[in-house]
C-alpha cells in the first residue's frame, strides 16, 4: 500500500478522533500530529507528558515501575524492597529481562522479588516497625547484599510513613547504603516521574559517596554506559564496542550494574546516554556538578553506530579516532552480510512503532539499514524534548502519536495496514489476530540483544522471522479459503 | 522563581533547563554577556522572557541559577 499523503493522514485523525465526545476530542487530537521535518519544536505540533484521559485504554505504567522497575530493578547487588503490597512487585517480577552474571540469591537479586506485604493491620498501624524488621530479615538472610532501596508504592506515601528515618537509621547500624525512594504510584502521570524521582534518589544518596576519595586509579579513557537496561543483553553487545575503541566502561547504569559502578561514575571522563528519557537527570547533575560532559548515542543499525562511535571518539585523543574507524572496518563484513542476506527479504516493508524511552526514534535507522521504513511512531510517555529529537528522524507525513489509546492504534493499523507493528505485550495478541506481524519492542520478544553489531544481526534475523512468517498466509481457515476464491471471482464480475 | 540549570549545547548555544517541567530551551538573547558580567533579561527561542540579577564574573556553565518571569 502506498503511503499517504500529509492530508490523508489529517483526515485519518480526524476520522478516528469522530467517536469520542467533544472534549476527549480536543484532548487527544493535541497528541497526534502528521510529522513535518520543517518543526524546530515539537510543542508546535503535539503535546505530551500530560494525564492520560479517564476511560480511554493507555499502556503507560505509574512510577514505582519507573523506579523499582526501570532505574533501580537492575542493578543486581542491591535489593529492592517494594514497599507496600505484594502485588505492585509480584506482577512485574523478572518481566523486563535485564541480564546479569552472578549467583541469584547469593551475591545478586535482579530476578527475586522483596516486598514488605503490607495487610490491614500495617496500613492503619503504620509500617515503619515492619520495614526496619524487614531489613533485619534481609541482611540476615542474604548477607552479601551491597545495600537496599526502598521503593514504595502507593500506600506509603498515602499514610504519611517516614521511610526515610528508618532508612537512615538502619543505613548506621548495617553500615550499608539504604536508599528511600518516593516514587508512589499516584505522582505524575506515567513512569516517567518515576525515572525522575529515581535519578534524583541516586544524586542524592549514592551519587556523592566517593567524593574526596581518590583511591580509585582513573585513565583519560574512563566512561560510563548510562540508560542501558541490558535487556537480553544489549549492554553487553554495546560495552565491546566500547572497549575495542580502547576505552574504559567504568560504569554500566543500570544493566548488569552494581553499586559500587555508580557510586565511581562521577570519575569518568565521558558519560554515554542511550535513554535519554530515563538517565537524562543524572547526566545534567553530574555534568553540573562533576563537569563531566554527556552525549546521546545509538547502537541501533550498522549506520548509526559508525554515527555514534564517531561522536564519541571525537571526545578523545587521535589513538581513539583511529581506533573507532578499526572498529567500524572490522565490523563491515559481518554487517554487509547480514544486509545482503535480509535487504532484499525486507526491502520497502512498512513499520509502525510503538514503545517507550528511546526506541520509538532510535530504531528508526536500524530498520532503514535493512530497506524498510517507519511509518508511524509513538512515544507511552515522552516529553517534548524526545518529541523534538523524533521529528527529524521521520520522514514528512508519517504519523506520530503520543500516548496512544488502544482504539486509535487499532483504527490507525486498520487504515495504515503496515507490514510490521513493534510494540508491548498488552498490543501483541490483538494485532496478531488481526493477521499483521508484530514483535515486543520492549523485551524484545525474548531475543536480543539488538544493539550493537551483534545485535543487528539478530535483528534483523529477528524481523525477517516474522514478517516472512509462513503463518500469515494461513489466516483463513483452509475450508474457507475456497469459498472466498469462489466468491472473489463473482464479485468481481458484479 | 524556578531554578534553572543553564549549559552549553554541542552547537555552543545556551540551553535553558527547568528540570521540574523538564522544559528545554534554546537561549536567543541575553541582556548583558560581557567578559565581566552575564544576566539581566533572558529571551528564548519560544519568544518567553526571564530574569536573573546579573552575575559578574559569568559564572561557569553548567550552573543552576534561579531566574523569574519577566513578562
Ligand atoms: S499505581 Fe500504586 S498500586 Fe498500582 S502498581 Fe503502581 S505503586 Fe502499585
Amino acid at each position: 500500500m502506498a503511503n499517504l499523503t500529509r492530508e490523508e493522514t489529517l483526515d485519518l485523525i480526524a476520522e478516528v478522533l469522530e467517536v469520542y465526545p467533544e472534549k476527549a476530542k480536543k484532548d487527544r487530537a493535541k497528541h497526534l500530529a502528521v510529522n513535518d521535518q520543517a518543526i524546530e519544536q515539537s510543542k508546535k505540533c503535539i503535546t505530551s507528558n500530560r494525564k492520560s484521559l479517564p476511560g480511554v485504554m493507555t499502556v503507560r505504567g505509574c512510577a514505582y515501575a519507573g523506579s523499582k522497575g526501570v532505574v533501580w530493578g537492575p542493578i543486581k547487588d542491591m535489593i529492592h524492597v517494594s514497599h507496600g503490597p505484594v502485588g505492585c512487585g509480584q506482577y512485574s517480577r523478572a518481566g523486563r529481562r535485564n541480564y546479569y552474571v552472578g549467583m541469584t540469591g547469593v551475591n545478586t537479586f535482579g530476578t527475586m522479588n522483596f516486598t514488605s506485604d503490607f495487610q490491614e493491620k500495617d496500613i492503619v498501624f503504620g509500617g515503619d516497625k515492619k520495614l526496619a524488621k524487614l531489613i533485619d530479615e534481609i541482611e540476615q538472610l542474604f548477607p552479601l547484599n551491597k545495600g537496599i532501596s526502598v521503593q514504595s508504592e502507593c500506600p506509603i506515601g498515602l499514610i504519611g510513613d517516614d521511610i526515610e528515618a528508618v532508612s537512615k537509621k538502619k543505613a548506621k547500624e548495617l553500615d550499608k547504603p539504604i536508599v528511600p525512594v518516593r516514587c508512589e504510584g499516584f505522582r505524575g502521570v506515567s513512569q516517567s516521574l518515576g525515572h525522575h524521582i529515581a535519578n534524583d534518589a541516586i544524586r542524592d544518596w549514592v551519587i556523592g559517596n566517593r567524593d574526596g576519595d581518590d583511591s580509585f586509579p582513573t585513565t583519560p579513557y574512563d566512561v560510563a554506559v548510562i540508560g542501558d537496561y541490558n535487556i537480553g543483553g544489549d549492554a553487553w553487545a554495546s560495552r565491546i564496542l566500547l572497549e575495542e575503541m580502547g576505552l574504559r566502561v567504568v560504569a554500566q547504569w543500570s544493566g548488569d550494574g552494581t553499586i559500587a559502578e555508580m557510586e565511581l561514575t562521577p570519575k569518568v571522563k565521558l558519560n554515554l546516554i542511550h535513554c535519554y528519557r530515563s538517565m537524562n537527570y543524572i547526566s545534567r547533575h553530574m555534568e553540573e556538578k562533576y563537569g563531566i560532559p554527556w552525549m546521546e548515542y545509538n547502537f541501533f543499525g550498522p549506520t548509526k553506530i559508525a554515527e555514534s562511535l564517531r561522536k564519541i571518539a571525537a571526545f578523545f585523543d587521535e589513538t581513539i579516532k583511529a581506533n573507532a574507524e578499526a572498529v567500524i572496518a572490522k565490523y563491515e563484513a559481518q554487517y554487509a552480510a547480514v544486509i545482503a542476506k535480509y535487504r532484499p527479504r525486507l526491502e520497502g516493508k512498512r513499520v509502525m512503532l510503538y514503545v517507550g524511552g528511546l526506541r520509538p526514534r532510535h530504531v528508526i535507522g536500524a530498520y532503514e539499514d535493512l530497506g524498510m521504513e517507519v511509518v508511524g511512531t509513538g512515544y507511552e510517555f515522552a516529553h517534548n524534548d524526545d518529541y523534538d529529537r523524533t521529528i527529524k528522524d521521520m520522514a514528512d507525513s508519517t504519523l506520530l502519536y503520543d500516548d496512544v489509546t488502544g482504539y486509535e492504534f487499532e483504527e490507525f493499523v486498520k487504515r495504515i495496514k503496515p507490514d510490521l507493528i513493534g510494540s508491548g505485550i498488552k498490543e501483541k495478541y490483538i494485532f496478531q489476530k488481526m493477521g499483521i506481524p508484530f514483535r515486543q519492542m520492549h523485551s524484545w520478544d525474548y531475543s536480543g540483544p539488538y544493539h550493537g553489531y551483534d545485535g543487528f544481526s539478530i535483528f534483523a534475523r529477528d524481523m525477517d522471522m516474522t514478517i516472512n512468517n509462513p503463518c500469515w498466509g494461513k489466516m483463513t481457515a483452509p475450508w474457507l479459503v475456497e469459498e472466498e476464491a469462489q466468491a472473489q471471482p463473482q464479485q468481481a464480475r458484479a | 522563581m524556578p531554578s534553572v540549570m543553564i549549559r552549553k549545547s554541542d552547537s555552543g548555544a545556551l540551553l535553558f533547563y527547568v528540570a521540574k517541567k523538564d522544559m528545554e530551551e534554546t537561549i536567543a538573547t541575553v541582556e548583558t554577556d560581557t567578559p565581566q558580567t552575564w544576566g539581566g533579561e533572558v529571551e528564548l527561542t519560544d519568544g518567553s522572557r526571564w530574569y536573573v540579577d546579573p552575575i559578574s564574573p559569568p559564572p561557569v556553565f553548567p550552573t543552576t541559577l534561579r531566574f523569574k518571569r519577566a513578562d
